[in-house]
């Protein structure tokens, strides 16, 4: 994490929302007549609009990707190592646009904001939310800033599925897409852990079948228990043995329920973060739009053919400790691109971190993403 | 570049789809595009060079090939090549085969382990040091080492036809006894 004063940070953020009229008809069939898409940008847009990339996020994160916000200097963006002036997403060349999904709690339009129709918060009536359906907004948002077309999209887990769906969906507006530990589907064991989270926020007694907003109670139960899960799935289990051991809190076994082992007091302490300012309405949706996100589906499966529309260059990205979204899933991908005879780089990383990893900071990683980025031409 | 590369770009056709197996920092596939308008990918499993071929713009793919080419579909290149790589490879057999599986025309370079030079030096007792064969024994990323006539028996042996070859020393090429005075060998083959 950077200080403010660092030269590096793209220094204070200025998080920004535009309203759109337009209704949008959304994949799971229904229509939001009007919402707000919050975003953050870096850099400066070049006269021939070809030096924006767009950063699309994961599951938990917003459009802060980097800098802090004057008033709350400790709030560095998430990717914070990633953009800046002079880091390997060099804002002194980019145009870098952050964007928040559709169905976020983070300023986007979502669950907990006002339904036109009710004058209540939407609740449990928000629809569910899509890939596709956030690729089809952010081409709105990417309009209304006079970006014809965006010289790379990237993204990590999540992010990287909006980065692959970006050249599906709009094949003329993306030079290159940046895939990091994505996967072109979940397999059932993705979505079974999935389904735990939410059965963990839909059984939580305050949930009250997500029209929680006006009852003063929020679900931080089953969100806390939510998290957790999923936190498990982020890290590997050889980073986890090697940050946490098996070490115990009080010296010895105690017998009973509290805290023994470190590795619970930190899952207790994501646990409690997460739930104190997630909501857990979006978290159904996020891991729903994970769950669908299935490129191949309209096409019998074939991988190879849902992907022959692209025409952007890729570069892959995976690391061997990600279990979640293993490399042999990013392999999938760039065989169906090989497949396309599409332009493809493949990075396959020895990197300890698991899923997380294409959020740390990793000299082989952010080399690679500095080199691609800088043969960008502009 | 290498004198067996020198060679490999004359060989590729112009406007080749081609596939570099063991690419290091992409020179190779760089040339090939520029001066034969080839293009392709490069595979490589060295952290370093991978991030090399990105940094000079080539297309790499990060996978061992010692599990075999499976990304790539059959006949999907116009030539793979392997360049001074094969020596490195544990499973020799398995990988030409995948060759031209997915090339229709293979190019193999390696270090001659025939040239009189390295017979001398086994003959007095070393294993062999030199400009084609730079490595110390012990830290060697050489596993197979072969020779001309081995090389050959082996293609004979997997209905590898071999249409071209070229036996080089300090970048001439080689003509008489070919296993004894040449140092590196370069051969275009296809699958029968």
């Amino acid at each position: 994490m950077n200080a403010p004063h660092d030269p590096a940070s793209v220094g204070a953020a200025t998080a920004q929302k535009a309203h759109f009229d337009q209704p949008i008809k959304l994949r799971g069939g229904a229509e939001l007549q009007s919402y707000d898409i919050a975003y953050e940008t870096y850099g400066q847009l070049n006269a021939a609009r070809s030096n924006a990339v767009l950063v699309c996020h994961a599951l938990n994160a917003s459009h802060h990707v980097a800098g802090y916000y004057e008033d709350d200097k400790s709030n560095v963006g998430w990717w914070d190592n990633l953009v800046g002036p002079g880091k390997p997403l060099d804002t002194n060349r980019f145009f870098v646009v952050g964007s928040n999904y559709i169905g976020s709690c983070f300023g986007s339009t979502g669950p907990a904001s006002t339904n036109p129709a009710t004058g209540k918060p939407w609740g449990a009536d928000f629809p569910v939310v899509t890939v596709e359906d956030w690729v089809e907004t952010q081409a709105r948002l990417a309009d209304r800033l006079g970006i014809e077309r965006f010289a790379a999209v990237i993204g990590g887990s999540l992010g990287a599925m909006q980065a692959l769906q970006w050249t599906l969906s709009y094949p003329e507006r993306v030079r290159h897409s940046i895939v990091i530990a994505a996967a072109p589907k979940l397999t059932p064991q993705n979505i079974a852990f999935n389904e735990v989270a939410r059965q963990a926020i839909m059984t939580d007694p305050d949930f009250h079948g997500g029209h929680y907003y006006g009852k003063g109670v929020v679900p931080t139960r089953g969100l806390r228990i939510a998290r957790m899960i999923g936190h498990i799935t982020y890290i590997s289990g050889e980073a986890m043995a090697e940050k946490f051991g098996r070490v115990l809190r009080r010296g010895q076994p105690g017998f009973d329920f509290d805290i023994d082992f470190e590795v619970e007091s930190y899952l207790r302490y994501q646990g409690d973060k997460f739930s104190s300012y997630f909501d857990a309405n979006t978290y159904l949706r996020i891991t729903k739009a994970l769950d669908y996100f299935d490129p191949a589906a309209d096409f019998g499966g074939d991988l190879t053919k849902a992907l022959a529309r692209a025409k952007a260059a890729f570069l892959v990205v995976s690391f061997k400790s990600d279990w979640r979204f293993t490399p042999a899933r990013s392999r999938e991908m760039v065989r169906a691109l090989l497949d396309n005879r599409r332009i493809v780089s493949y990075l396959e990383l020895d990197a300890p971190g698991g899923h997380d990893a294409f959020l740390l900071e990793d000299a082989r990683y952010h080399g690679a993403l500095r080199s691609y980025f800088a043969n960008i031409d502009l | 570049m290498r004198p067996d590369q020198q060679a490999i770009l004359q060989w590729v056709p112009k406007g080749a789809r081609v596939l570099d197996l063991g690419c290091a920092d992409g020179a190779l596939l760089r040339s090939l595009g520029q001066e034969r308008e080839a293009h392709g990918y490069g595979v490589e499993i060295d952290d370093a060079s991978v991030l090399e071929c990105v940094a000079n713009d080539v297309n790499v793919l990060q996978v061992d090939l010692e599990s075999g080419l499976s990304l790539f579909a059959d006949g999907s290149f116009d030539c793979v090549i392997l360049s001074e790589t094969l020596q490195t490879i544990h499973r020799t057999e398995f990988l030409l085969r995948e060759m031209l599986r997915v090339g229709r025309e293979g190019i193999v370079s390696f270090p001659n382990f025939g040239h009189w030079n390295a017979r001398l030096q086994i003959a007095l007792g070393r294993m062999p040091v030199s400009d084609t064969l730079p490595y110390e024994w012990y830290e060697t990323p050489n596993v197979h080492h072969c020779t001309i006539t081995d090389f050959e028996d082996l293609c004979r042996r997997l209905g590898i036809r071999i249409r071209e070859r070229l036996v080089l020393h300090a970048g001439k090429p080689v003509t008489l006894m070919p296993n004894l005075l040449g140092s590196l060998a370069v051969y275009r083959c296809t699958a029968g």
